[in-house]
């Protein structure tokens, strides 16, 4: 199990990642990192 | 030495090319193509002038702080998207972006350069960044929301000196409109900065080592991915060569694939006698190059 271990996590996560990108999330991240982020430069 | 002057050049490549936008320097503003949807895999500021990808703690944060208003207009995201890049690049390679590709931890290696005494980080600080993932990246963004149901980035507001240096200050110093917002905000994050910068110079990547949320994540994965670092316990005696060329302080021999190691390689250059080494799908390398 542990040496499979590390292939069912990748698996795992690019079903994760299909399976978001397919719910819009991809999009939503684009939105987010388009715009300037007040937070992260300290004036929100 | 030859894997620390790869990785130097590895370091030198990703910052210059996770930060490619270079017109956006010229505007005052961030580059805003489709791409920057994309994760990539260190802590760099999407708000950086040039970044060319997304944050993905920035990115988790927002994810995280969303669910809540997008469950109540049944929209199903829940941040898988990018719980999945960074699965996927923990999972083969651990914390090697640490060690080989992040720019802010590039920086950090350059600020040690300065001469100075140099002062060992106590290893009980290392569990804070397990803190900082937990709390300020997690549960804040997740529990705490506004009238709109829209939870902040926690993390990225309060703390991250990563995007005060790559995004803050050049955006203040390039655009007048966001010039004259500035106020506490940016002066505490510019002291958590400078603090940071201080610790650089005494002290090897502290910010990786007690409170990079990105680090606490893919070292996590470090026992579980399919690269792995090896320790011939046959040809190791114990001599603790590793552990003092090491920059953050794991004695390879006990933990070779500990949550710490930032996978630089450089205990395999450090070994007098050949016993650490790395593996990669369950093969080892080639021996390295001589040193010329």
């Amino acid at each position: 199990m542990r040496r499979k271990l590390p292939v069912i996590l990748f698996v795992a996560s690019l079903i994760l990642i299909v399976v978001g990108i397919r719910l819009g999330e991809f999009k939503a991240a684009l939105e987010k990192a388009i715009t300037i982020c007040l937070n992260c430069i300290g004036i929100g | 030495m030859a894997y620390q002057k790869r990785r130097r050049w590895f370091q030198i490549g990703s910052a210059l090319g996770f930060n490619s936008y270079l017109p956006a320097w010229l505007k005052g503003q961030i580059f805003q193509g489709s791409i920057k949807g994309a994760c990539i895999p260190v802590l760099n500021c999407y708000s950086c002038p040039s970044a060319i990808g997304a944050c993905p703690i920035g990115s988790l944060q927002n994810s995280l702080g969303s669910i809540r208003f997008n469950l109540s207009v049944a929209q199903h995201q829940f941040g898988l998207y990018v719980l999945g890049i960074l699965g996927v690049v923990g999972s083969l390679i651990g914390r090697i972006p640490c060690g080989w590709l992040c720019p802010f931890g590039f920086i950090q290696e350059l600020f040690y350069k300065i001469s100075t005494p140099k002062l060992q980080i106590p290893k009980f600080l290392s569990y804070f960044r397990y803190v900082v993932l937990a709390l300020m990246v997690i549960l804040l963004p997740l529990l705490i929301v506004d009238e709109f149901g829209y939870g902040e980035t926690w993390f990225c507001k309060w703390i991250c000196p990563a995007g005060t240096l790559e995004a803050g200050i050049p955006l203040v110093a390039l655009n007048s409109g966001i010039r004259g917002q500035i106020g506490f905000m940016f002066s505490w994050k510019m002291g958590i900065l400078v603090l940071f910068i201080a610790w650089m110079i005494f002290s090897q990547r502290p910010f990786c080592r007690t409170t990079c949320p990105l680090g606490a994540i893919f070292g996590l994965f470090n026992k579980a991915s399919l690269f792995q670092m090896v320790v011939d316990d046959e040809k190791c005696i114990e001599c603790n060569k590793c552990y003092r060329d090491c920059p953050v302080k794991v004695k390879v021999y006990e933990t070779p694939n500990s949550a710490d190691c930032i996978r630089c390689l450089k205990c395999i250059e450090s070994c007098l006698y050949g016993a650490v080494n790395y593996e990669f799908l369950r093969k080892k390398p080639l021996p390295a190059p001589a040193e010329k």
